[in-house]
């Protein structure tokens, strides 16, 4: 077991050494194969203003003319242990992890990120609550009555929840339940509360985007549940809980569901990792201050540190929860050996 | 008629009255069981005897009310102890199942739940009948591992079925169902899914385990071997009616219906020349939905000639030929006599 997850671990390491390479690939390499020059990558640094003598050297003290080992080398030096950028009037400290400087707004990305974080994190746990009990429970009753009008309703339900963008039932849902309208409960876009200054206004600041992002979510949850009911309940395990005289609602819940639930919780850890890079769309939508609208705003701006930074911690959500449902695959079902 | 009547009078522990199983499907109704009548003193082992399809597990199922609820239409009547069972509330039933009557399966590597320790599924079946602590149920279940001849029951009952071997299983399985002390107890192919060398053990553990109990016990299978063990009277099933009923000595020494001989034919035997073959029966089961007319067995039957066409129209009645031994035949009671001693036994006894 511990050797397992000590292997799982270097894994990851690796994952996410793997995920930095691309990523300075992507920011680095395909520009030049593009037939950019020292010169035109240090341009974004310096500003467009800039004299080409000035630019010169930029890019000299940017280090665009090492060869690019060196410069990778650089990049992952700065994730692992900050970096100094040489300014010329003076240097200056970027704490690890150092994805660089906002083009924009010339601060570190770090701190940006870390500050939005919260806003992401509550989006995504919240939703995530709701969706795995609305979809779980949808999915059982849908289970159990097969064929009733209550499973076609919702699975056709669950249809249009997979299948509509998030861009037109959040705008639905705000117009409908926000903006004072008769229905109104929810806040309107585009205000966050957080949790420890207020929790009640916590909630309510985010009831529309956790439904709205819960409500795709749930419509998958609900088929992945109600499938794999429909296949445990046919299991002999259950006519033997049956026939201990267990009484229906323990035989479907604590027998039929148990046994249902392993691929469910492997797809929710996914998810759940995924979502915590930033839920692009709803954050968008609801105009939510996290990581999801820095990505979009940092892409719109062409603020590249800002973009490889969100990959980046991105790509490390995704590393950690995979790392999380292998370890978890073992908890929940007794068979899986870890070796 | 004296011994049938009696068989059928409501006296017996556990007694089935024209019970009717069916289930209404897409393509028509499947007849799964279709008027069968025994009864089964506690103490007492009954052997129901079938091929696959021949209504044997759902008699079982539907006994312990696992039909209640389903889309079966379930009809006749099931006495438990002076109960009746098929009009009872699904409830009332559930109650029952478990405590009053339990049931072993056939694999128990897929009949027991793969996420949870052998001890805590004992511990469950105790505790619904029991108003007891977890404490005192876990004792009970190492207790009743023990019981079954499991080594080390106080650490093996934290161990997952999994990690038991197949007869392990089967003994926790078995101790699952004994853990509340069961009046009657239903055994569907307990030992098919076991290596022959633990077949024995299992079989053996059953009996001691019943007198013990005193339970009345059911064992369905398809091997006349494992009834030939441990009942005292048998029934044989086909197409879900009962072709004949007797003791065990009243099926193998001289059974009277052309199944029965063909299963007697059909089981390998270590006293038989290798030169000789086996005598299946040919043919494969009939469809419960399409039952054939007459004689459900009349084409497979190598003595269907015998009948005067009467096989082929006609639904043979299930009579006594002598002294509870009951036969569902259109050929009289001489004729099958004739048969068995002249034509069938000589032949399974050639050596």
């Amino acid at each position: 077991m511990v050797t397992y997850i000590i292997r799982r671990l270097i894994w990851g390491v690796f994952m996410l050494a793997i995920v930095s390479v691309i990523t300075f690939a992507i920011f680095f390499l395909v520009p030049r194969l593009a037939g950019a020059t020292s010169e035109s990558l240090a341009t974004r640094y310096v500003g467009r203003t800039a004299s080409a003598e000035q630019v010169k050297i930029a890019a000299e003290k940017l280090g665009f003319n090492d060869p690019l080992v060196v410069q990778y080398g650089r990049f992952a030096k700065g994730i692992v242990a900050g970096a100094d950028y040489d300014y010329g009037p003076g240097v200056e400290r970027c704490p690890a992890p150092c994805f660089g400087y906002s083009f924009l707004t010339r601060l570190p990305v770090w701190p940006d990120l870390l500050n939005r974080l919260p806003v992401t994190i509550s989006l995504a746990l919240g939703a995530a609550v709701i969706w795995l009990v609305a979809g779980v429970a949808t999915g059982v009753v849908s289970a159990l009555r097969r064929g009733s009008f209550f499973d076609r309703a919702a699975m056709s339900i669950a249809l249009a929840g997979v299948s509509l963008p998030i861009f037109f039932t959040g705008i639905v849902s705000l117009v409908v339940f926000s903006y004072g309208r008769p229905l109104a409960f929810a806040a309107p876009g585009g205000s966050f509360t957080p949790f420890f200054d207020n929790p009640a206004m916590w909630a309510y600041s985010l009831i529309l985007p956790w439904i709205t992002l819960a409500f795709l979510y749930a419509a998958g949850y609900a088929r992945l549940t109600r499938s794999g009911m429909l296949e445990t309940m046919n299991e002999d395990y259950i006519r033997t809980a049956r026939a201990k005289g267990l009484t229906e609602r323990v035989v479907v819940f604590k027998h039929g569901l148990r046994g249902a639930l392993t691929p469910i919780l492997t797809i929710f850890g996914l998810d759940l990792g995924l979502l915590m890079g930033g839920a692009v769309l709803t954050e968008s939508t609801f105009s939510l201050p996290g990581i999801g609208k820095y990505a979009i705003d940092a892409i719109v701006n062409q603020d590249l540190p800002k973009v490889m930074g969100v990959t980046l911690v991105a790509a490390f959500f995704v590393v950690v929860a995979n790392l999380v449902v292998d370890l978890l695959y073992a908890v929940v079902d007794p068979r899986v050996r870890l070796t | 008629m004296s011994e049938r009547s009696e068989l059928t009078g409501g006296q017996s522990f556990l007694e089935l009255k024209d019970l009717r199983i069916h289930f209404p499907t897409d393509d028509g109704v499947v007849k799964s069981v279709d008027g069968l009548s025994f009864g089964l003193e506690r103490g007492k082992t009954l052997g129901i005897v079938g091929e696959s399809g021949s209504g044997k597990s759902v008699t079982s199922l539907g006994v312990l009310g696992l039909h209640k609820g389903t889309r079966a239409k379930i009809s006749g009547e099931i006495w438990l102890d002076g109960e009746e069972l098929v009009s009872a509330t699904p409830e009332h039933v559930r109650a029952l199942r478990g405590k009053k009557m339990a049931m072993i399966f056939q694999d128990p590597l897929s009949a027991m739940h793969p996420y949870y320790t052998v001890g805590a599924q004992i511990i469950e079946a105790y505790r619904i009948h029991h108003k007891v602590t977890k404490a005192v149920a876990r004792k009970h279940a190492i207790d009743m591992l023990g019981r079954v001849g499991i080594p080390q029951p106080d650490r093996r009952v934290d161990s997952y079925p999994h990690e038991f071997s197949g007869g392990m299983r089967q003994r926790a399985m078995i101790a699952m169902a004994l853990s509340c002390d069961p009046e009657l107890l239903i055994a569907d192919e307990p030992t098919t899914a076991l290596d022959v060398t633990v077949q024995a053990q299992i079989l053996d553990l059953m009996r001691d385990l019943q007198e013990e109990f005193n339970s009345a016990l059911i064992i369905i299978t398809h091997d006349l071997g494992v009834v030939a063990e441990l009942a005292d009277d048998i029934l044989v099933m086909y197409g879900g009616k009962c072709i004949e009923y007797g003791s065990a000595e009243d099926i193998f020494e001289r059974p009277e219906h052309p199944y029965s001989w063909g299963l007697l034919g059909s089981m390998p035997r270590l006293d038989r020349e290798r030169t000789e073959r086996l005598m299946p029966i040919k043919g494969t089961p009939p469809s419960l939905i399409n039952v054939p007319d007459g004689c459900a067995f009349h084409p497979r039957c190598a003595f269907e000639g015998r009948t005067e066409g009467r096989a082929r129209t006609q639904v043979p009645e299930l009579l006594e030929t002598e002294g509870g031994h009951l036969v569902r035949c259109h050929m009289t009671r001489e004729e099958r006599r004739g048969i068995w001693e002249n034509e069938i036994k000589p032949n399974l006894e050639s050596a």
